[in-house]
C-alpha cells in the first residue's frame, strides 16, 4: 500500500504537481485584488472564500491524470490480479493526491494571505480549515476521477460532478473563518464523510471500468 | 508451486449483450499449459481476463490455486521511470524486488535496466512486461497474445521461459492467434457460441 502511495506521489510531482498547484493557486488569488480593486476591507472580507474556492479548483486540477492513465496502461488490472481491493487502491490514490496538493495549497494560502489583506487570526483558522478540509477534497477528486474516466470531455464533466459535493466543505470552511470552533468541526465532519464514502464510490467505478 | 491448479468449468462470456462463447472448460495442473487459439474477436482476451478474475463469467466458474500473473496488451509499466524501477515496482508488490535483475536478463533486457521505459520499442516493452511476469514468481501465467510485437529471436526466448516455468511446476495459459510452440500443451480452439 505504501508503495502505491509513493507511486501516486511521484507521479503527481513528476507532472510538475507541486509547483503547478502553487503557481495556479497564487495566480487565481492574484486575480481577485486586480479584479475587485485594492479595497483592504472588502478583500479581507472575501479573502477566505477566495482561498477555499481556489483550493477546490486546485484539487480538481489533476483530475484527468488521477485514474484514466492507470486504467489505460493496465495498472489497475495488475493491482486487481494481485488481489488488491478496488477501494484500497482508491484509498492509496486519495492519500497520494492529498500529499501532492494539500500542503501546496496550505503554503500557497499563507502566501496569498498577504495579497488578500488577511489578518493573522483569520489565516490561522483558514489553515486549520484547509488542513481538515483538503483530505475531503482529495477523496472527492479521486472518486470523481474514477467516475468520469474514459468519458469524452472528462475534465468538464468532472467539474460538474465534483462541485456540488464540495459545496458543504466550501460553506463550512468559509463559515469557520468568522470564528468559533463549530465551523471547523463541521469542516472536519464533512471531510470525514467524504473520506469514508469516496473510496467505495471510486472502487465501484473502477470495477465497472473493468467490465 | 507444485500444487498450482487452474480450472475453468462451463465458462460463458457475454460482452455488450452478445454471447461470445459458452461451455468453455479446461483444467490445468502443475507443469501443464494450454494454448487458446481462434480468430480476432472470438473472445480470447476476454477468456484470459476471466481466468485472471478481472471479468466475471456470464456462466460457469473459475478456480485458481496459486498466484496469477497477467500479461495483457497494456504493459502497465510507468513510462517515465527506468526499466528496472518500473518492473521493480511490481516486483516489490509481489515481494520479489531482488529478482528484477535476473528477470531482465532472462528476457534479454539486462543492459537496458537504466533506460526509461518510454525509450523502449514495442517489442522491448513486451519483453519488459514479460519480465514483470517472470520476476513476480506467480505460479499461474496468463499470457494474452504474448508474441505480438516480438521478433523471431524473442519468440524463441518466450517459449524457453514458458518451458522453464512449466518445468518448475508452473501453469501457463496462452491466448494467441498466431502459433506459439508450447511442447505438450493442449490446443483449445475457441469457438463462437452457436
Amino acid at each position: 500500500m505504501i508503495a502505491i502511495v509513493l507511486r501516486e506521489l511521484r507521479r503527481a510531482w513528476s507532472g510538475g504537481g507541486l509547483m503547478l498547484t502553487l503557481a495556479f493557486f497564487l495566480l487565481v488569488a492574484t486575480l481577485f485584488p486586480f479584479a475587485i480593486g485594492p479595497d483592504a476591507r472588502l478583500l479581507a472580507r472575501i479573502g477566505g472564500g477566495v482561498v477555499w474556492a481556489t483550493a477546490l479548483l486546485a484539487a480538481l486540477l489533476p483530475v484527468e491524470r488521477l485514474v484514466l492513465p492507470d486504467l489505460e496502461a493496465g495498472v489497475i488490472d495488475q493491482f486487481a490480479v494481485r488481489g488488491l481491493p478496488d477501494a484500497g487502491i482508491a484509498v492509496a490514490k486519495v492519500v497520494g493526491h492529498w500529499i501532492g496538493f494539500g500542503p501546496a495549497v496550505m503554503l500557497a494560502a499563507a502566501l496569498s494571505a498577504a495579497l488578500l489583506e488577511m489578518p493573522a487570526d483569520v489565516l490561522l483558522r483558514l489553515e486549520l480549515g484547509l488542513l481538515l478540509g483538503t483530505p475531503g477534497l482529495a477523496a472527492l477528486a479521486v472518486a470523481t476521477a474514477a467516475l468520469v474516466a474514459g468519458m469524452r470531455g472528462a475534465g468538464a464533466v468532472a467539474g460538474m460532478v465534483m462541485l456540488p459535493f464540495a459545496l458543504p466543505l466550501l460553506v463550512f470552511g468559509a463559515g469557520a473563518l468568522e470564528g468559533g470552533g463549530s465551523g471547523l468541526k463541521l469542516v472536519a465532519a464533512t471531510s470525514l464523510l467524504l473520506l469514508a464514502g469516496a473510496p467505495f464510490v471510486a472502487g465501484a467505478a473502477l470495477r465497472f471500468a473493468r467490465e | 508451486m507444485s500444487t498450482a491448479r487452474l480450472v475453468l468449468d462451463g465458462v460463458a462470456c457475454r460482452r455488450g449483450g452478445r454471447l461470445l462463447f459458452d461451455e468453455f472448460g479446461l483444467a490445468l495442473a502443475a507443469g501443464e499449459a494450454a494454448l487458446v487459439t481462434g480468430p480476432n474477436g472470438v473472445g480470447k482476451s476476454s477468456l484470459i481476463r476471466i481466468a485472471a478474475g478481472l471479468l466475471a463469467p456470464a456462466a460457469g466458474r473459475v478456480e485458481a490455486t496459486g498466484a496469477r500473473a497477467l500479461l495483457a496488451e497494456a504493459a502497465a509499466l510507468d513510462t517515465e521511470r527506468t526499466l528496472a524501477d518500473a518492473v521493480g515496482f511490481w516486483a516489490a508488490l509481489d515481494g520479489a524486488r531482488g529478482r528484477v535483475p535476473e528477470a531482465l536478463d532472462a528476457v534479454g533486457l539486462g543492459v537496458l535496466a537504466e533506460v526509461p521505459v518510454r525509450m523502449l520499442s514495442t517489442g522491448q516493452r513486451r519483453r519488459a512486461a514479460l519480465a514483470r511476469v517472470v520476476a513476480g514468481g506467480a505460479a499461474i501465467w496468463l499470457l494474452d497474445e504474448p508474441v505480438n510485437g516480438l521478433d523471431a529471436a524473442s519468440t524463441t526466448l518466450l517459449e524457453g521461459l514458458v518451458a522453464r516455468h512449466r518445468a518448475g511446476g508452473g501453469i501457463v495459459l496462452v491466448a494467441s492467434h498466431v502459433p506459439v510452440a508450447l511442447p505438450g500443451a493442449r490446443v483449445l480452439p475457441l469457438e463462437p457460441a452457436a
